[in-house]
């Protein structure tokens, strides 16, 4: 019964998460689920994005909180109840979340984050992920050090007033399946390979019968009138407008006429002129691509070198060798106006191809592993598939550490300055969650917090701002306005705002888990009062 | 943060009966504190908070992905007069993201369970939920709310609702009364993308004023399904569209029901036959179950993010503590987190919103019919299926109407007749009823 038992149970996942499962497979699923994510400090941000992890089924969670809960916890966050109050934050928020969902693991550690590394700094190695949440600035700086050594990735959260910032840590985070939006086909028009040329010549657009001609693929029309303007025109792609305008009207001369001279309906014809536009871009390598193919990591393979370099290196070798400078073929095109059968022929001549190149970057990546002592077959055929027909869409995420950003000798002044030049650009907002931690570690407060306090402390901020701004050499202009709301905030944390910022990490964070889709870099900040972003690359 | 046992973060505050102590704190900074960012209107007052813990009452549509996000950021606001309706049950799929139901509760309406839930969970809120389409009540039921706020998965019902608020404005000498208008905010979500606006009715954009956002839904041609199929989609589509009411695999007038695993199983292996008559690979079961119901992939975060914007336009909007939105907001997370704020514009003939009466221009020799086609078809208009009356000799006559199977037996012949033959002359008022608004839209007809 406990086979029959499992199968239903996978069932069950399968309808549960089914809406997820569209956008990142199974295969992403199987990551997530293999996930173990630390939230430190469980405030209604930390539960938000938890919550966010939760449903959709993380493997498991652990929090880190050394708090008690408060009477303004539990009017805050939704994992909280009254009788919470005076409780270990992190064991009264992990059973409200852990109830969520049973497929998922919840655990607690009621210690804060300053004892944990004072004593076992190597705790948080085992974690896919740290989400340090309303961390004081000193905590933050000692954590993020000890994950960028042990290459634990860490996203840094806080929600202060009508603000949400986000910080990514991450040395190198490498995405195959990056599903852009908008993605431009490969067929290869420009320079069909020997296949598709081939395959086009079995067309003979002035000698079909019309049933036939008004089927035909319009990557085949394109084909064939391209053929027919290279030679009146030098070989040459038509480049700019008025030529592609020529080109277009080319066609539009090949559409069958009646016996009263009125052209005929013919829809492929028509999605061959409208698709000139695109289909004659010459077949480039985008420069992110190019980037990682240039990348040392790609050029110096040893036995310790990640699955991805490897295949990098091996799409390298293919691009530099048998792709005449082009990456493998990604083998699909999209729907068009045909009949079965035309359609399922060219379309399995681009697949056949792509086929083909994937076996040569298989071999080449065969090589590589053997030239380092590796099982060759350590690298599956799948894989190296997947990576082929993603090769257009690579990506590499490096974001610089803290310790970076915060160094007076590496800070990036110039993207801080250049964005103050717009002194209401979310720069300032930026600006200002770094002062108030200045006065945090000052007052061992934050401004405000009191009805009495908000007053006398914004000249304190003001103060804790010029500082800031003094020893970065920054000579930008912080409108006293957003000191004086700053004081306002009180270093409170609405809910709606931690909501937002929890739906903003939590995709970050199964970005991070799953290799899917393209996370920030490096600094997100989301302005609640005018329902504004932005991110920077500190 | 201030701990339980040091003086109250905000003065003089008497906690409402149930309350305790710094429950309202992280409200009360936005509530009590004059800032130089808030609204031109905005006082500080200690008031404020009793306004929406005792008075505002906020009517949430829909009590899915957004509606569970909606309810509980509402709650955790301060407001605790929040009515919820929703006409569906809860289903297996629906626990990845919406949050306030459980595998037990399954097959239950959502707009109970959801407001059990939250009443529950967050002491002093009351929630009242209503298991009903927005269609089954009148102006008098949604005159009683300060703000409505909208999580539907629906742009028939969107415009719906948005029709209804335009029918509770009020105008005196061509002046619009402001109090009888209702915010309406609109959250939308799929996949990773998503948008809230704030539409003030008569003031603002409304939905019918930029339905171009939402183009018309692309189907595929039928030439294609029936005979040329290239897609493993196209495959699922005939066996949907007609081999089933053609077999009938499950009995005489039995409809094929998306979530009846029986007839997805059905339809997947049907579609399988098919696409191997024509050597297309890629039918699966997941893929037949999402076209045939339409599925639109959805995760927990997007509707956390859209909702949470929505709930602080809610909040700012009753507390008066922040200008609006103004009044679009896009959101994309793909790559990285991207965001886009613009002012929609009104459209000067919205049919909504603009009080200008449309006008029809067409040829006294045109057909009924291809004033029906124009009234679907017109990206402006979209409507769904018209029904079209005019009063001729006196007397308020139906010149066709779809949606009842007597009256479209009987008025369907007036589709193939022109306007002069059916009585009608230039400048002739016609009233045009759709699901797409709960009011009659007028047009004047201009014979060219």
């Amino acid at each position: 019964m406990a086979m029959a038992d499992g199968f239903k149970e996978k069932a069950t996942k399968e309808q549960k998460y089914d809406r997820q499962l569209r956008l990142w497979g199974d295969h992403g699923q199987e990551t997530l689920e293999n996930a173990h994510v630390c939230l430190i400090n469980a405030t209604a941000s930390g539960t938000e994005i938890l919550k966010n992890l939760v449903l959709p089924g993380i493997g498991a969670f652990t929090i880190v909180d050394g708090h008690k809960v408060s009477g303004e916890d539990a009017g805050n966050n939704f994992f909280l109840s009254s009788s919470s109050i005076g409780k270990n934050r992190a064991q009264a928020t992990t059973e409200l979340l852990q109830e969520l969902n049973s497929d998922v693991s919840g655990n607690f550690v009621e210690e804060t984050p300053d004892k944990l590394l004072d004593n076992d700094p190597e705790f948080f190695h085992r974690f896919s992920l740290v989400i340090g949440v309303q961390l004081p600035e000193s905590t933050c700086l000692r954590l993020g050090a000890v994950l960028w050594s042990a290459d634990v990735p860490f996203l840094v959260c806080r929600t202060y007033g009508l603000v949400g910032y986000m910080r990514l840590v991450v040395k190198e985070h490498t995405v195959i399946e990056s599903h852009p939006d908008n993605a431009l086909e490969d067929l290869r028009l420009d320079h069909p390979f020997a296949e598709l040329k081939h395959h086009i010549q079995s067309y003979d657009l002035d000698n079909m019968e019309k049933k036939d001609h008004c089927h035909t693929p319009w990557i085949i029309i394109i084909a064939k009138f391209l053929e027919k303007w290279y030679s009146e025109n030098n070989f040459q792609l038509p480049k700019n407008y008025k030529e592609k305008e020529a080109f277009r009207q080319l066609i539009r001369q090949g559409i069958l006429r009646n016996e009263n001279g009125v052209p005929e309906d013919e829809e492929n014809f028509d999605e061959a002129i409208k698709n000139v536009n695109t289909a004659l871009n010459p077949t480039k390598i985008s420069s992110a691509v190019e980037d990682i193919l240039n990348a040392e990591r790609c050029k110096n393979i040893t036995s310790q070198t990640p699955v991805f370099w490897v295949m990098a290196r091996g799409l390298k070798e293919f691009v530099e060798n048998e792709g005449g400078g082009k990456l493998p073929l990604r083998g699909t095109i999209p729907d068009m106006f045909a009949d079965s059968e035309k359609f399922i022929k060219l379309q399995n001549v681009y697949r056949e191809k792509a086929m083909q190149d994937a076996l040569i970057v298989s071999k080449h990546v065969e090589s590589l592993l053997q030239s380092v002592g590796k099982a060759p077959e350590g690298i599956s055929e799948h894989d190296i598939k997947l990576f082929c027909k993603s090769a257009a869409f690579l990506r590499v995420v490096c974001c610089r550490s803290l310790a970076e950003e915060y160094s007076v000798d590496s800070f990036n002044k110039d993207e801080i300055t250049s964005c103050m030049d717009n002194p209401d650009s979310e720069m300032v907002l930026y600006l200002m969650l770094r002062s108030v931690d200045r006065f945090y570690q000052q007052h061992s407060r934050y401004p405000g917090v009191y009805n009495y306090q908000v007053e006398e402390d914004i000249a304190q901020l003001k103060m804790c701002v010029n500082s800031l701004l003094q020893e970065y050499g920054l000579n930008v202009n912080v409108k006293d306005d957003y000191i004086h709301e700053f004081c306002r905030y009180g270093a409170a944390e609405p809910h709606t705002v931690a909501s937002f910022l929890g739906g903003c990490a939590a995709q970050e964070a199964i970005k991070i888990i799953t290799h899917q889709f393209v996370p920030f870099n490096n600094t997100f900040i989301y302005n609640a009062m005018a329902q504004t972003s932005a991110t920077f690359q500190l | 943060m201030a701990d339980v046992d040091e003086p109250m973060a905000v003065d003089g505050g008497i906690g409402v009966s149930g309350d305790w102590d710094g429950r309202w704190n992280h409200v009360k900074k936005f509530l009590e504190r004059p800032g130089p960012f808030t609204h031109p209107d905005f006082e500080p007052s200690t008031e404020s908070l009793q306004f929406l813990l005792e008075t505002c009452k906020i009517l949430v549509i829909g009590a899915g992905g957004l509606g569970c996000e909606l309810l509980k950021n509402l709650a955790l606001s301060g407001f605790r007069h929040i009515h919820v309706i929703d006409m569906d049950t809860i289903d297996v799929s629906n626990l990845n993201r919406q949050f306030l139901f459980r595998p037990k509760d399954v097959g239950r309406p959502k707009a109970d369970v959801a407001a059990d839930f939250i009443n529950s969970r967050v002491p002093g809120c009351k929630v009242v939920p209503y298991f009903k389409k927005i269609q089954d009540f009148d102006e008098s039921f949604y005159r009683q709310f300060h703000i409505i706020v909208c999580g539907l998965d629906s742009i028939i019902a969107r415009r719906w609702m948005n029709g209804m608020l335009m029918s509770l404005l009020i105008y005196e000498d061509g002046v619009l009364d402001s109090s009888s208008i209702i915010p309406l905010i609109d959250g939308g979500t799929e996949g990773f993308k998503g948008n809230a606006r704030v539409i003030l009715p008569g003031m603002t954009a409304c939905i019918e004023c930029t339905l171009e956002l939402y183009p018309p839904q692309i189907n595929f041609p039928m030439c294609t399904i029936a005979t040329m199929p290239r897609l493993p989609e196209h495959c699922v589509e005939y066996v949907r569209m007609l081999q089933w009411p053609k077999e009938k695999p499950f009995g005489d007038g039995v409809a094929l029901d998306g979530d009846d695993p029986e007839h997805i199983q059905w339809v997947f292996q049907k579609s399988q036959e098919r696409a191997s008559e024509f050597n297309i690979t890629g039918v699966t079961y997941r893929l037949t179950q999402g076209v045939v119901k339409r599925i639109i992939p959805a995760v927990a975060s997007t509707n956390a993010v859209i909702a949470a914007a929505c709930a602080t336009e809610v909040f700012k909007i009753a507390s008066s503590a922040y200008i609006p939105l103004n009044n679009y907001l896009v959101f994309n997370d793909v790559d990285g987190l991207y965001t886009y704020t613009y002012e929609a514009e009104r459209k000067e003939n919205c049919a909504a919103c603009s009080q200008v009466p449309l006008n029809l221009q067409f040829s006294p020799s045109a057909k009924l019919q291809d004033v029906l086609d124009y009234l679907t078809e017109n990206a402006s208009l979209q409507m769904k299926s018209p029904a079209i009356t005019a009063t001729l000799e006196g007397k308020n006559k139906t010149l066709y109407l779809q949606t009842v199977a007597s009256i479209e037996e009987r008025t369907r012949p007036n589709l193939c007749k022109t306007l002069k033959e059916l009585g009608l002359a230039d400048g002739q008022e016609l009233a045009v009823a759709d699901i797409t608004t709960p009011q009659t839209v007028l047009f004047k007809l201009n014979f060219t």
